[in-house]
């Protein structure tokens, strides 16, 4: 491309001679150019379609559920070895290279191809992944009564169901009678489960709440030099309540526990060797080499609403990503609800109140550097200065009690809609400037000669008109503020967050708190997360999801946009 | 606009009724607060150009001192050493008669008091050493005594109160160091947690060397010293001062203006490892110190020139080598060097303190004393100094945050300690203790604008060509689908380019390096031929697939290509590289190679522009008048011809803002370069490797600073260089395109 640029430059006007045989003809229409063109179009079509396609379709295969495969396979010292497990990749390797290393193949071979396949059992195997090489595979089978059972800790456990313990009570047989008594037992341990979390979420979280807050109070007075030994009693005695609740729950929650271990499942993995795995660590279980596709496309569905539905486990890299959809939907609406006004506001001052001058010159350049500093140093900004000096002196103003652990001092979904605020301000005025210019002239004369002032005017009349075009501008920011992640790193997000900024506890909205969000989800676990390989099918996962939901609100934003330049056009008229 | 609501004021004027009143209230209020709103836009920028800066400002000031306290000596008391406490509230200061003076700085410090150091018999003070809060004194009986102003604070109702101590570390008794018990007359003194060494210079002018081990008894767990003394055979027959290193390994021993110095840890210790003549000519040698670590000898004389020496790896093995110099006013009394940080303070003849940073070369201080000092020493948290006058000490509290961030150190080279050369180095972190930052900006604004021109000189031309062919060419139908799609690429958050660019595209590129220069030359060598078959097809199969969609029938051509060479990168690589391309680059060609590299960065993020420099340059080509064009070809010429003669001509201001506005996203962009590079700090234009961006920077090392430290600054200042980097593109793009509106305004 570079070179046809150059090209460009030589080719004068007015040089068209007539040039001897139809090739030289040609290449002096400058038609190869204008091809050359529309191939620039293409790649760039290709690249956006490919990365979407690209997307979507590692995001959404990671739900499927994936044949398990047994293999025999042949290991460096001569023996065989028996390997189960799911095929996540296949990649060809030069036989050349293979041969320098050591491995025997024969000469009219010029690739190998190698797999990598998904082994589980984490806890009893060095690596839960591992490459074979299709020379070393003797035989591969896809037997029907191979399992995968999900757990809550190290992972997918890949086996045969052998036999299944009911409270005591060893219940072997065919393979049906197996899976109908796991499915009761596993049905009520959920239920022991739901039972244990509601107790947990709704009644101890609460207590723990009050106690802290108990604690701030009493602090406060000491601060205040009020506790007096009223109030202290008064405290120990609230204080006293609170705790003989917390244990009577805990000792509940500990007996749901407790019961929820009885049963386990026996399972003989890869090695031939009997595992038991308590049903207290299984989350379900499945036959995928039974499955038929509508079956697989029913568990497509499930896995995908677990995804969209569960919280983390095993330091992100298994389980849902709920806390972060949650976090990235709280902090962008809060940051909807800041960034409108204003965006809106200042779109009218530049759109129906500035003259022509210098100050409305400078908004004008001020809104477009805005648009283009780099957001890290909006997260910057917003860590300096919504942070330590607004949420620093918040502390100090309304929180002396909690003082020396910040509240609003530290990194929170707050600041974090506020910095991000500052940066879509400029998408929101320019799409509502844009929705000012195409309302009609005649309709505000109209409106003033009926007598309305100018702010009735704006307020009855254009702004109602023009509220599409906010809309789509908020659309956008949100789409931006949604994707951004550089900002956030500073300003509030974590890899981890223990609750959510919205809970059961008064204020309800916490927005001190820390958040997960969808993008920094990505990074973190992309790149930060010990065992990459087993959670990059996650990191695609939850990048199919964010870049929907973004490519999805900036085509509405679009669509509305372009009603909207329609309905105008025919006023116009 | 304004003239109609004049015309409604004047009417509303004639006929004011109550409601009326309110009315015209509400409308002027609506415009003050609609024009502060508008305002506001304005003031959020500058409110982010003034934070940055307020928070920035701190790194570049001069450091200041006052005099806060000043406390007489007693009469006929020679002070021999000075310190004060942590929280500078209680001074103290040692005399010749082995006695500890405890006074007050503040007026809420316990009253003077005097402690006596518990000398027996004969003894009597001959000389003595200070590092940190260590202070020992050289005997008359060849014995050293080692002891430790010590403070402990407790809380009582009345609030915080400090009681001054002394500890002595190595026990009450003074310890023997010289066997044949000589007075000892120099001394110098270093130690940690399992090693204590002492030198010492005895009246009958032997060198010393007494190393006490500590060793564990495994049984009570008590640690005992165990004590090995050496001499030095052959010394320089003058010794005027002698200093040992801090990790007790090297000892350097002043003789005029030589320089010995001695590898205490060698077998060979005896024998000077090297000789070196410090002094320029006729210059005396005034003083000698250690910088803070030890890897420094700052040298004083009588011009007035300090100079700093370190050793650096050379032919003949590790040599003193003079580093920079700097100057004061008459000669040089005395030199002390801060404990922690590389700043050292200066008493010339002419009564001056003078402050210096070593490594960013800044002139901190010049300012007279009130009394002129002989001595002068910091305060452990390096907030105060304490100058011994004849007849008093006096308190001076220094203001000196930030030493080591000048102009010319962020941005010029800086010879580190350690290091062969001057370079340019970012390096903030490190895991030991006596680490000294390195924070030049020049090889991360070097990485910023690599990463941005690799990018750009991916994008550029597919979005600008792109532009070309979407604004002109293309028929309005396709337009109205391909220019949204392209543009929804800019909505793509940059985390997920970046999550692609570092684990899928690197991967692949490493493994299939030929094929991304293949497909260079192999994709639009494809695109010419098939246009060339194109054009010689029938003339009805030429109708039929219609050259207006071009741009489809290419896609599968494109794709055809470079899945063809894709295929054929394995054959080259095998035919031409050795069968792998990643140790033929590295070897054979010796350019080093990183998986996730400058070309990695440069396609992930190109991509990331080119919706950008795409979508302005096409509303710029698309906004030429028609009429131009029209007149153009009416005059016979080609499409092309009109097109690169008179349209892009025309537009150019407007593509020159789309490549301005693009390169600004480029240079701030963080999230791709963070994921799809190693991070690492290097200056080097090589494709291969990668690089460290200010952004990816700020993104990693911000939330590890400490609030108000240097470092946080200097990120804060390297925020401030991307936002005046961006500021300068985009306020230069916006203006071309307001005076581009204007132009064709007139058209």
């Amino acid at each position: 491309m570079l070179l046809g640029m150059k090209k460009v430059g030589t080719n004068k006007v007015g040089t068209n001679t007539d040039g001897a045989g139809s090739m030289k003809k040609w290449t002096k229409s400058g038609s190869p150019m204008i091809w050359l063109t529309s191939g620039a179009v293409s790649v760039s079509l290709i690249a956006v379609l490919g990365l979407l396609g690209l997307i979507a379709w590692r995001g959404l295969v990671y739900f499927w559920p994936s044949t398990i495969y047994q293999f025999d396979v042949v290991n460096p010292h001569g023996q065989v070895e028996v390997v189960i497990g799911e095929v996540y990749e296949t990649d060809m390797i030069p036989a050349q290279r293979l041969r320098e290393n050591g491995h025997i193949i024969s000469d009219d071979v010029e690739e190998v191809a190698s797999l990598l396949v998904k082994t589980g059992n984490r806890e009893l195997v060095e690596l839960d992944f591992r490459w074979l090489l299709t020379t070393t595979i003797k035989s591969q089978q896809v037997l029907p009564n191979l399992a995968v059972f999900e757990r809550n800790k190290n992972g997918n456990f890949y086996g045969t169901m052998s036999s299944v313990t009911v409270d005591g009570r060893k219940v072997t047989g065919d393979m049906d009678t197996l899976i109908e008594t796991l499915d009761d037992s596993l049905e009520r341990v959920e239920t022991l489960q739901d039972q244990a979390d509601s107790l947990q979420n709704d009644k101890i979280n609460g207590l723990n709440f009050q106690l802290e807050r108990l604690r701030l109070k009493e602090r406060r007075f000491e601060i205040d030099n009020e506790l007096t030994p009223d109030r202290a009693v008064d405290l120990k005695v609230q204080r006293k309540t609170l705790n003989d609740e917390y244990l009577l729950h805990e000792a509940q929650l500990f007996k749901f526990r407790s019961a929820m271990t009885r049963d386990f499942v026996t399972v003989k993995d890869m090695r031939g060797k009997f595992v038991n795995i308590n049903l207290s660590n299984l989350l379900s279980f499945n036959l995928p080499n039974q499955m038929n596709v509508l079956t697989k496309a029913g568990h497509w569905f499930v896995n995908i609403g677990n995804f969209v539905m569960d919280d983390p486990r095993e330091a992100n890299t298994e389980g849902g990503v709920f806390p972060a959809i949650f976090g990235t939907i709280f902090m962008v609406m809060l940051m909807a609800v800041i960034v409108t006004p204003f965006g809106v506001v200042a779109a009218i001052y530049l759109h129906e109140y500035a003259k022509k001058g210098i100050v409305t010159k400078f908004i004008r350049i001020a809104v477009i550097n805005l648009a283009g500093v780099p957001s890290v140093v909006y997260g910057v900004f917003g860590l300096g200065f919504f942070v330590y000096i607004l949420g620093g002196s918040i502390d100090d103003l309304f929180y002396p009690e909690a003082s020396p652990s910040p509240v609003f001092g530290s990194p929170g979904v707050l600041w974090s809609a506020l910095t991000l605020a500052i940066l879509t301000l400029p998408v929101v005025i320019v799409s509502t400037e844009e929705g000012l210019s195409r309302i009609p002239i005649s309709l505000r004369q109209g409106s003033l000669a009926l007598g309305a002032t100018k702010a009735e005017t704006l307020w009855k009349v254009v702004v109602p008109m023009a509220s599409p075009a906010i809309m789509t501008g908020l659309i956008l920011a949100v789409a931006r503020a949604a994707g951004e992640v550089a900002p956030l790193m500073l300003v509030g997000v974590v890899k981890m967050a223990p609750t959510l900024p919205v809970d059961g506890n008064f204020p309800f909205f916490h927005l001190d708190r820390k958040f997960m969000h969808l993008g920094f989800h990505i990074y973190d676990v992309g790149f930060q997360s010990p065992n990459v390989e087993a959670a990059r099918p996650l990191v695609f996962a939850s990048s199919f999801l964010l870049v929907t939901v973004i490519v999805g609100l900036n085509m509405t934003a679009i669509r509305i946009r372009n009603i909207l330049r329609e309905k105008y056009r025919s006023l116009e008229h | 606009m304004s003239q109609s609501a004049d015309i409604l004021k004047k009417q509303s004027r004639s006929d004011l009724g109550a409601s009326d009143t309110l009315r015209a209230f509400k409308d002027r209020f609506a415009r003050y607060s609609i024009t502060l709103g508008g305002l506001m836009v304005l003031m959020t920028l500058l409110m982010i150009f003034g934070y940055l800066l307020y928070v920035v400002e701190p790194v570049f000031r001069d450091a200041s001192i006052h005099i806060t306290h000043q406390q007489k000596i007693d009469q006929g008391d020679k002070v021999v050493a000075t310190g004060s406490d942590e929280l500078n509230e209680v001074g103290y200061y040692y005399n010749d008669n082995g006695q500890l003076n405890f006074y007050p700085l503040i007026e809420t410090s316990p009253a003077k008091s005097v402690v006596d150091l518990p000398l027996v018999g004969e003894q009597t003070i001959t000389s003595f050493s200070h590092t940190n809060s260590d202070i020992v004194f050289g005997l008359n009986d060849g014995s050293v005594l080692l002891s430790q102003p010590s403070f402990t604070m407790s809380f009582t109702k009345y609030g915080r109160r400090i009681s001054p101590q002394v500890r002595y570390p190595l026990g009450q008794q003074s310890l023997q160091i010289d066997p044949a018990k000589k007075a000892l007359t120099k001394l110098t003194f270093q130690r940690d947690e399992e090693q204590v060494t002492t030198v010492a210079l005895t009246q009958d002018h032997r060198l010393v060397i007494a190393t006490l081990t500590a060793q564990e008894n495994f049984m009570t767990e008590e640690v005992e010293w165990v004590s090995e003394v050496n001499e030095l055979t052959s010394i320089p027959t003058t010794v005027n001062k002698i200093l040992i290193t801090p990790d007790q390994r090297l000892l350097f021993v002043l003789s005029h203006t030589q320089l010995y110095i001695y590898d205490l840890a060698s077998d060979n210790f005896d024998a000077p490892r090297q000789v070196v003549e410090v002094s320029e000519a006729g210059a005396k040698v005034t003083d000698i110190s250690l910088l803070s670590g030890g890897s420094s000898i700052l040298v004083g004389n009588s011009n007035g020139v300090i100079s700093q020496w370190f050793e650096t790896k050379t032919q003949r093995g590790r040599r003193l080598t003079k580093i920079r110099e700097f100057s004061v006013e008459g000669s040089v009394e005395k030199i002390e060097a801060e404990p922690f940080r590389k700043t050292f303070a200066v008493l010339n003849s002419e009564g001056d303190i003078r402050l210096f940073h070593s490594t960013s070369e800044a002139d901190l201080l010049a300012a007279p004393l009130v009394h002129k000092a002989t001595q002068l020493k910091f305060s452990p948290r390096n907030n105060a100094l304490i100058f011994t006058t004849p007849n008093s000490i006096d308190f001076y509290t220094l203001d000196n945050e930030h030493p080591e961030v000048t102009w010319s150190a962020l941005w010029q080279e800086v010879w580190y300690e350690g290091y062969p050369e001057a370079d340019y180095v970012w390096q903030s972190t490190s895991a030991s203790d006596d680490f000294e930052p390195k924070l030049s900006l020049v090889p991360i604004s070097f990485g910023t604008i690599k990463a941005a021109l690799y990018a750009m000189l991916f994008a550029v031309p597919i979005a600008i060509a792109g532009a070309i062919y979407t604004a002109y060419f293309m028929p309005p139908k396709l337009r109205k689908i391909v220019k949204p799609t392209v543009e929804t690429m800019e909505a793509l958050p940059t985390v997920i380019l970046g999550f692609l660019a570092g684990l899928w595209l690197a991967p692949i590129i490493e493994d299939y390096l030929p094929f991304v220069f293949m497909i260079l030359f192999v994709v639009p060598l494809a695109v010419v031929l098939f246009a060339y078959a194109h054009h010689c097809l029938p003339k009805t199969w030429r109708n039929r697939l219609n050259e207006e969609y071009s741009t489809l029938m290419l896609i599968p051509i494109i794709l055809l290509a470079s899945a063809a060479c894709y295929g054929l990168s394995p054959v080259i690589e095998a035919q031409f590289m050795g069968g792998d391309a990643r140790m033929f680059i590295s070897n054979e060609l010796g350019i080093d190679f990183d998986q996730r590299n400058a070309l990695i960065v440069g396609i992930a993020m190109g991509f990331a522009v080119i919706p950008t420099i795409f979508s302005i340059t096409e509303d710029a080509i698309f906004s030429v008048p028609q009429h131009l064009s029209n007149g153009s070809l009416a005059l016979g010429a080609t499409r092309w011809q009109t097109l690169v003669g008179v349209v892009l001509l025309t537009a150019s201001p407007g593509i020159f803002s789309a490549v301005m506005m693009g390169l600004g996203r480029a240079v701030g962009e963080t999230m791709i370069v963070l994921m799809a590079t190693g991070n690492t700090p290097i200056m080097d234009w090589n494709i291969f490797e990668g690089m460290r961006t200010l952004s990816a920077n700020i993104a990693v090392e911000m939330p590890e600073s400490e609030v108000g430290s240097t470092h946080y600054r200097v990120l804060f200042l390297a925020a401030f260089v991307l936002f005046i980097f961006t500021f300068f593109f985009n306020t230069v793009a916006e203006l071309v395109r307001q005076r581009l509106r204007d132009k064709y305004g007139s058209l």
